[in-house]
């Protein structure tokens, strides 16, 4: 092989850009991008003559159009008359309700269980394992639909609370309400003033930031360490209590009352959203869990033997030591879990939460014939999801990597 | 010297531990109750546990196999258990479980997809466990089109026809490496087989089924649902998805600039968007890139984008594999004279492939979990079949035992799925690193 380069550079025979290694290369990639170019445009010519011969050009005026149906869970004002491009909007605006809420819950139960799996209680590691096999070996859309048979077959209908002779009854001194249609809870109302409770909570905030920020420098500078857990809860909750009183409980809630056959008032979480988010935080945790389990074994057992060779006491063994060399390896498997999560949350559509892809990849696309379209967006809109969040992880990555020679 | 009494000359007998320091009082002592807390945590999940299984047990077990309704169901088990006994209904599972496995699939024909099934069983023991006969692997070449003359029967030419093509590659790159070179010879083994596929095999398949008709009932793809659906698609992706992947996982890693960013491109978007998104895709949108008039198979299109999504999964683990091998494993093979493909082929690949197996395998679980997903496009898997059965008139308000039944069935095979690469891990387990 190497013979071949002891022949005169300067002659160029048209052999060489094949069996000379210096211009294969450039050979293959120029085969492989022509190739690939004469894919896509066959592609793209037949989609082309396909739409024409269907008489739908590719445009997206449909999303001015009026949609003409109803979502029922909403976090913007929305009617049958807005646009598709509004129902597309409240789509996504569920889509990432249901994600934060998913990776919130997720992350506590996935955490806590990852813990406790590594407990030296014998019964509590078991029951753990058996959680997490359980939930990882079976598809979370059987989850999904599960939860929701659930929910359909064994909460109360709301007409069950109606009358003298109820069969059911609302929780937590009448203001919640669990009904086979959703769950309807308190929802905080602001009246005039309430803006001052709030600017008085949020200076507590900054004031709680501050005040560990001091108790840190102090202990670093004098080693005295300050109560900040006591104190940080004390301004948490005193002043924000106090002003709240003084000016005559501005924030009141506003309660699910029973009217007719249904309930109204309060704020109305559909059974599918508690369906489906209950079945991705709890499909979610079990991996989250293993993620956390293996992190925190990837610590080497001498780092735990040399904090108690300095005689720190194992709680802060844990806070100091392990945690933030084990939260290095937890951290990515514990964001590609988060994007997971947010992926499945597509699977709404099983349940007939209005999603992203319940409004423009279901009733939109059906109610147009827009297919196209719609799944081009629907599709750029995850992909601008996740490629946002693989980004924020790799600069986060980039940022915590051991700095080695 | 005489013998000083005051010495011991024997060995004194052992004397038992402590009651509390040996048996289980010692095991429940160090790992139940070593602390306040943790016996609280015990005594929590002892009480848990009693709860569970005082709910479940009596359920399963007082329940109903013959009715032929819920409301039958429930009759029967008061009649038997009491008034106010609550039980499963395990005759649901009972009326429809040929459906659960089959789908619609003609029921004089079940012994197909059995048959498929058990030799599936037999195709890939060699693969998984090496001290077996080698010969077994040649069941294993041939099975795929096997199993889909199985399947979807018809004629017996047409698979024969396409296992030609292959055979005709492979002479091609054994004999015409003396005529055309090494790479005359690569190119013909590709485009033999492709013009044969394209031009002559149908031609071919019609033809000696003219002259000699071998061939058993076909059955439309319409028919296929329930596991045989899952399996059919999971086995499709899984076997599919191994390769590309790795094909893939070299292309991100090339230093040619544009196969790199094609691969790159390729496996970022397909993992940027939810599966649910890919399957809209093949159901609606598949058909219009392609030449006007072509309508091919749906289970055929779910299967090329599972295969794509899941290749794109396997890229990315693939690669993790590739990143963790040490440095010094790519010099050596290139110290030694290995061009490209034979540094990878024999000493890369094992290796990285070996450090995968863990992401590998959770790959193919997520993969045949994936395939419910079908359901959502209206294919007839497990739960778009239990849909249909909770809108029975007689099984409406099921839960438990339908779901029951599926999830039980997904976590057999998932779980063992996931202790086979644990029994994998430890068999190739060298001792170094």
């Amino acid at each position: 092989m190497t013979a071949t380069t002891d022949t005169d550079k300067s002659v160029f025979r048209l052999s060489m850009l094949i069996y000379d290694t210096r211009y294969r290369s450039l050979t293959i990639q120029a085969v492989a991008l022509i190739l690939f170019m004469l894919g896509v445009a066959w592609l793209l010519n037949n989609a082309a003559e396909n739409l024409a011969a269907l008489g739908k050009p590719l445009s997206f005026g449909f999303l001015t159009h009026p949609a003409g149906y109803d979502i029922n869970q909403r976090l913007v004002e929305y009617t049958s008359q807005s646009t598709h491009a509004r129902a597309a909007l409240v789509g996504i605006l569920n889509t990432l309700l249901v994600a934060v809420l998913g990776c919130i819950t997720a992350t506590l139960i996935g955490v806590t269980v990852g813990v406790l799996r590594l407990s030296k209680n014998w019964i509590v590691a078991r029951l753990m394992t058996v959680y997490i096999e359980g939930f990882r070996n079976v598809p979370v859309l059987l989850w999904i639909v599960l939860f929701m048979a659930i929910f359909i077959e064994t909460f109360p209908q709301p007409r069950d609370f109606r009358g003298a002779d109820a069969t059911a009854s609302m929780y937590l001194g009448e203001s919640v309400a669990l009904t086979n249609r959703g769950f309807y809870i308190p929802k905080p109302v602001f009246y005039d003033g309430s803006w001052i409770v709030i600017a008085v909570f949020v200076v507590s905030l900054i004031g709680m930031w501050s005040f560990a920020r001091m108790a840190r420098k102090k202990q670093e500078a004098t080693g005295q360490i300050l109560p900040v857990m006591w104190v940080n809860l004390a301004i948490f909750v005193i002043p924000s209590v106090l002003v709240y009183f003084v000016m005559g409980k501005p924030i009141g809630l506003d309660m699910p009352v029973l009217k007719g056959f249904n309930f109204a008032g309060g704020f109305y979480m559909r059974n599918s959203l508690i369906a489906l988010w209950l079945a991705l935080s709890l499909y979610t945790a079990a991996f989250i869990a293993e993620a956390v389990r293996s992190g925190i074994q990837a610590v080497s057992h001498g780092q735990t033997e040399a904090a108690f060779a300095l005689g720190i006491r194992p709680g802060r063994t844990m806070s100091l030591i392990i945690l933030p060399q084990a939260l290095r390896v937890i951290i990515p498997p514990l964001i590609s879990q988060y994007l997971n999560l947010t992926k499945n949350s597509s699977l709404a559509i099983a349940v007939g939460y209005m999603d992203i892809t319940g409004t423009l990849g279901g009733i939109t696309l059906n109610q147009t014939g827009r297919e196209m379209e719609s799944l081009l967006m629907l599709m750029a809109c995850y992909l601008t999801i996740s490629l946002t969040v693989s980004a924020i992880m790799n600069w986060y990555n980039e940022s915590i990597k051991l700095k080695e020679r | 010297m005489t013998n000083t009494s005051y010495v011991r000359t024997e060995m004194l007998p052992e004397k038992a531990p402590p009651l509390a320091q040996a048996g289980a009082v010692k095991w429940m002592r160090e790992n139940l109750f070593s602390s306040i807390p943790n016996a609280i945590l015990t005594l929590l999940a002892l009480f848990f546990l009693y709860k569970a299984l005082a709910g479940t047990l009596p359920w399963i077990f007082q329940s109903s196999m013959t009715a032929d309704s819920l409301g039958g169901c429930r009759d029967a088990i008061k009649a038997a258990y009491g008034e106010d006994a609550s039980g499963a209904c395990w005759a649901v599972i009972r009326e429809r479980y040929h459906q659960l496995l089959f789908g619609f699939y003609p029921s004089e024909l079940y012994w197909r997809p059995i048959l498929a099934f058990v030799l599936m069983l037999v195709a890939i023991a060699p693969v998984l466990y090496d001290t077996l006969p080698r010969r077994i692997l040649w069941l294993t070449a041939v099975y795929p089109f096997l199993a889909f003359w199985l399947l979807w029967g018809g004629s017996v030419w047409l698979p024969i026809s396409i296992i030609l093509g292959f055979v005709i590659g492979g002479l091609a790159a054994v004999y015409l490496s003396n005529l055309l070179g090494t790479l005359g010879s690569t190119l013909a083994a590709i485009l033999l087989p492709i013009l044969w596929w394209m031009l002559l095999a149908g031609v071919f398949a019609d033809a000696m089924q003219s002259i000699l008709p071998i061939g058993i009932e076909s059955v439309e793809s319409a028919m296929f649902g329930g596991f045989m659906l899952s399996v059919t698609i999971g086995i499709t992706g899984i076997a599919l998805s191994l390769p590309i992947g790795i094909f893939l996982a070299l292309g991100r890693q090339s230093n040619l600039l544009i196969i790199r960013s094609l691969c790159i491109g390729f496996i970022e978007f397909i993992r940027g968007v939810p599966l649910i998104t890919l399957l809209f895709v093949a159901s609606t949108l598949l058909n219009y890139f392609l030449p006007p008039g072509t309508n091919f198979d749906i289970i055929l299109r779910v299967m090329i984008m599972v295969t794509l999504f899941a290749s794109a999964y396997m890229a990315e683990v693939i690669r993790g594999g590739l990143a963790a091998l040490p440095k010094g494993q790519y010099e050596a093979a290139d110290a030694l004279g290995l061009d490209y493909w034979k540094s990878m082929r024999l000493i890369i690949m094992p290796q990285a492939l070996k450090i995968a197996i863990p992401s590998i395998v959770s790959n193919f679980i997520g993969l045949f979990k994936d395939t419910t997903l079908v359901s959502i496009i209206g294919l007839l898997d497990p739960i778009g079949l239990s849909n249909a059965i909770r809108a029975d008139s007689n099984w409406n308000g099921i839960v438990w035992e339908l779901y029951g039944f599926i999830a039980l069935m997904f976590w057999v095979v998932c779980f063992s799925m996931s202790r086979y690469s644990m029994y994998l891990e430890r068999k190739l387990q060298t001792g170094h690193s």
